[in-house]
């Protein structure tokens, strides 16, 4: 039969064949020709390159522009030195207190029905979509000298603004969601069933806690934790506006950065900007593994 | 419009999920796919739709190179398993999006378009949901706006990959029925693919059984039931008994002892004995081609089931008819009505 | 827990009830004089104007890096998946020093595009550029988890139905990404607007042309303008809450369309 077919044809027949068929192969329904796809990835590539991959090289480039002995000086003066410690410790005092809130919050919100619940969900985010200066704005009408309560912190001679409280309230206002939106999805997904179970087990609330919830989510409050640190350390708008720019004393690496940039100092204010650079490359890279510790955890428990 | 498959050969990685598959499937017919899962049923329908290409073989429609259109070119009205509708639209423009997206030299005017939907919806028996969004839906219903959309672009051909598998059981015998009279009034010429065999029994014309990229056997209903064509089709359908047999010099053997069988034009070597459960007569003690001891039984409304000890040690499950009650403890002859016997 | 609940919302209550308070020292008159000044509302028109462009870019841009990354694979694609969230982790000053470095007359790309006759830095040009970049990953991170659950199944049955491909993205594809597309638009869109680190460097700051909103709360509070600074504040705060509220419906309704699998 077949043998018929091919015997009834010209030889050439069976090529045309092919390439008819490799045609409408090509043609398949859930991709575009392949001019389309090169330049759809040539126009996201090059977008990338200019508007991140670029200014992140500059960075560094404009730090080492003068040598390396002039960035590592750049560092070591004592007003670079006092930003850094500054901001490690800002960022440490609001970390902390955001793991807190975050985990209260991520909990009550998760485990519990109440009134009011999806306001407080929004609220916890509002202070992404506030403009950092007005998070700074807020402090200052609250504690500045004609602030609610300005009169009463000058009486007992306590100092807020132009301060490291007031930087650290500022940056953990504006770092609050963090943690808690990490968490909150999380521990949605896990419901419930296992707290009860260990409290049926006669467990008491911390042990609950310390021994059933945590465990469940440590990859989740590292992964806040780490966002949290990263935009703390990074915080400008809001600490720009709180911290009085008292040189060597309430300047955290982003000022510095704008003070020296602003004073021509380009070295030394890439220097501290690629410190900062680093710092937030670093997050990225941990963040990518994190993600990955956190889908596995989301498959294990699919299963 | 007929739909012939010669030699289709398909391979993912090193898995050949079509290994050389001929078919013919005749004008108006309604035609089912059958197999487990991985037969390559779906892989078949897909490559007939234009959504998969073989890696070599043929498909024609009416004698016409199918392989050389796309999907889109090929007017096959196609019912994908979970349903695909369009969940921004509504069960209205989901039917008419086919006859929306036409070229502009053939595209109908908007009232035509209407009456058109109207017909289909009506067809379906759902034309009281156009509004509503498919999420609004009942998976029964889905499934036949699915339908609805499909016939909309008078498909020459239409094919439906597992039409009843995602709804509930009592759902999809209704739904059986509806699909057979809808091809009765349509006739259009449809394959479907199950891995159901009691649907594919009940609603196609003629059944294609596959099993690992191959066709078992291509026969009616009572064909693939009554005259199984291979060891496979013969599990696969309906219940069966299988014992590994041994046929030799015109003699079968059940391990060493010698079945009363008829071994006319058997191969010699080791076989399969494929009996129905319900073609197993019992008897006293004595007749019929095997011995037993009844181990246990169980009363399923008009049947018994019983689970009996053959003396050459294998255990097998028979349905036997009520009236002569058997029990355990007893000793019976058993009489095949029909078997096979398979090579291999 | 209705303790602790009422004393995390008065963390972030408090702040904000401080602002409204303060802002209602102010008569009307006095609230409207203070908007209606010319300074402010060109500080406004600069900061929403421009942060809308910029979002309309990432718009499209964004949905253009999506389907790079999600539909083709190409050598450096995941390098790039992770480069998207760069602008979310580099600090705002360092950013505002680096585009502003790259695009400054002397700079990378900005002695080519001056040769060109664009200035970029010190205009609002800048403000626009530096507004792009902080935008980048809102629709990204938005359009991509919907575009990769989207089931193929819909695409094969609009093809299936005759639908050429381009038909298929306009009319099928893209109505199901239009909330997580909005989503994105209206969370680029705010960010943009509140911006203040990566804009100021780039953008020349003069009054009138290239000073945004946040910048002139910044310099009414160096003044001790604290009244003028609420004012604009409360302008920007209602906004925010517009657009999460407005986002927060968008997603259920997105999610009502979802039919139960």
């Amino acid at each position: 039969m077949t043998m018929q077919i091919a015997d009834s044809v010209s030889l050439s027949a069976p090529d045309a064949k092919a390439r008819a068929h490799a045609a409408a192969a090509r043609d398949n329904l859930r991709t575009e020709p392949r001019a389309v796809r090169i330049t759809i990835i040539a126009l996201a590539m090059i977008f990338l390159s200019v508007f991140v991959v670029l200014p992140l090289v500059i960075v560094f480039a404009q730090a080492f522009s003068k040598g390396i002995l002039a960035f590592f000086a750049a560092l070591a003066e004592p007003e670079a030195l006092a930003a850094i410690k500054l901001t490690l410790l800002v960022a440490a005092i609001s970390v902390g207190l955001n793991l807190v809130f975050g985990l209260v919050a991520a909990w009550a919100i998760a485990k519990f029905e109440f009134q009011g619940k999806t306001f407080l969900i929004t609220l916890i985010d509002l202070p992404f979509s506030v403009s950092p200066v007005i998070s700074g704005l807020v402090f200052v009408l609250l504690f500045g000298a004609q602030g609610y309560f300005g009169g009463w912190l000058r009486d007992h001679d306590i100092q807020i603004l132009f301060a490291v409280p007031g930087i650290a309230l500022a940056t953990t206002f504006v770092t609050f969601p963090f943690v808690a939106r990490a968490l909150i999805p999380l521990m949605q997904e896990q419901g419930t069933q296992e707290e009860e179970a260990a409290v049926s087990l006669g467990a008491s609330g911390l042990q609950t806690f310390f021994r059933v919830t945590l465990p469940n989510i440590k990859w989740g409050v590292l992964y806040g934790v780490l966002l949290c640190n990263a935009r703390a350390m990074g915080e400008f708008g809001a600490v720009s506006v709180v911290s009085g720019h008292i040189r060597g004393e309430t300047n955290t690496m982003p000022l510095l950065v704008e003070i020296l940039y602003n004073e021509y100092q380009f070295v030394a204010a890439f220097a501290i900007a690629s410190l900062l650079a680093m710092l937030a490359l670093i997050t990225l890279i941990a963040k990518t593994v994190l993600e990955r510790h956190l889908d596995e955890g989301h498959d294990a428990s699919d299963h | 419009m007929t739909i012939e498959v010669r030699n289709l050969v398909k391979k993912f990685g090193g898995f050949a999920a079509l290994d050389g598959v001929g078919l013919k499937v005749n004008d108006g017919e309604l035609l089912a796919l059958l197999g487990p899962s991985g037969s390559g049923k779906t892989t078949l329908l897909r490559i007939i739709a234009g959504l998969d290409w073989p890696d070599a073989g043929e498909v024609s429609f009416n004698g016409e190179d199918a392989l050389a259109q796309g999907a889109r070119e090929r007017h096959v009205g196609f019912v994908f398993q979970h349903y695909a509708l369009f969940r921004h639209m509504t069960v209205f423009e989901n039917v008419a999006f086919g006859l929306r997206v036409q070229p502009r030299a053939i595209r109908k005017d908007e009232a035509t378009i209407r009456v058109r939907v109207k017909e289909l919806l009506d067809l379906v028996q759902l034309d009281w949901l156009s509004d509503r969004y498919p999420s609004q839906l009942s998976g029964g219903q889905r499934q036949r706006i699915a339908l609805a959309r499909a016939l909309a672009i008078e498909p020459r051909i239409l094919l439906l990959d597992e039409p009843f598998g995602a709804l509930d059981a009592k759902v999809r015998k209704e739904l059986r029925k509806w699909l057979r009279s809808l091809h009765h009034e349509i006739n259009v010429t449809s394959i479907f693919v199950t891995h159901d065999q009691e649907e594919a029994l009940e609603v196609a014309n003629r059944v294609v059984v596959m099993d690992k990229g191959r066709i078992e056997q291509i026969g009616s209903p009572d064909d693939v039931y009554e005259r199984p064509a291979s060891a496979f089709v013969h599990g696969f359908i309906g219940e069966s008994i299988e014992l590994p047999v041994q046929v030799e010099g015109g003699v079968v053997r059940l391990g060493d002892q010698p079945l009363r069988l008829a071994a006319d034009g058997l191969a010699p070597g080791a076989s399969r004995l494929f009996v129905r459960r319900h073609d197993m007569l019992v008897g006293p003690s004595g007749s019929g081609a095997f011995e037993g001891a009844v181990q246990h039984v169980r009363n399923f409304g008009p049947v018994q089931r019983a689970e009996i000890a053959l003396s050459g040690g294998e255990t097998i499950e028979i349905d036997a008819p009520r009236g002569r009650e058997l029990r355990a403890g007893d000793t019976i002859g058993l009489e095949p009505r029909r078997y096979r016997i398979f090579a291999g | 827990m209705g303790l602790t609940l009422s004393w995390l919302s008065v963390i972030i209550l408090i702040p904000l009830a401080g602002l409204f308070l303060k802002s209602l020292e102010l008569s009307p008159e006095q609230f409207w004089n203070i908007l209606t000044s010319r300074r402010t509302l060109n500080a406004l028109r600069v900061s929403f104007g421009l942060a809308f462009a910029a979002a309309c870019v990432n718009l499209v841009m964004g949905s253009i890096i999506v389907w790079a990354l999600v539909r083709y694979r190409f050598p450096g694609r995941r390098l790039f998946d992770a480069i998207v969230d760069v602008p979310f982790a580099l600090p705002t000053a360092v950013a505002g020093v680096a585009l502003t470095a790259l695009f400054a007359e002397k700079g990378w790309l900005g002695a080519p595009l001056a040769a060109a006759g664009i200035k970029v830095a010190f205009t609002p040009v800048g403000i626009f550029v530096a507004m792009i970049f902080i935008g980048i990953p809102f629709v990204v991170r938005t359009v991509q988890p919907v575009l990769q659950d989207l089931d193929p199944e819909i695409e094969e049955a609009a093809g299936s139905l005759g639908a050429s491909r381009w038909q298929t993205i306009i009319r099928v594809i893209l109505p199901s990404l239009a909330p997580a597309l909005l989503t994105g638009l209206a969370l680029a869109f705010a960010r943009a607007v509140g911006e203040y680190g990566s804009v100021i460097f780039i953008a020349g700051n003069l009054p009138n042309v290239s000073e945004i909103a946040p910048l002139l709360i910044v310099i009414r509070l160096s003044e001790f303008r604290y009244a003028d600074a609420t004012a604009i504040a409360v302008v920007m705060l209602v906004v925010s809450f517009v657009i999460i509220f407005a986002v927060n419906r968008l997603q259920r309704w997105a999610q009502s369309r979802i039919p139960a699998r």
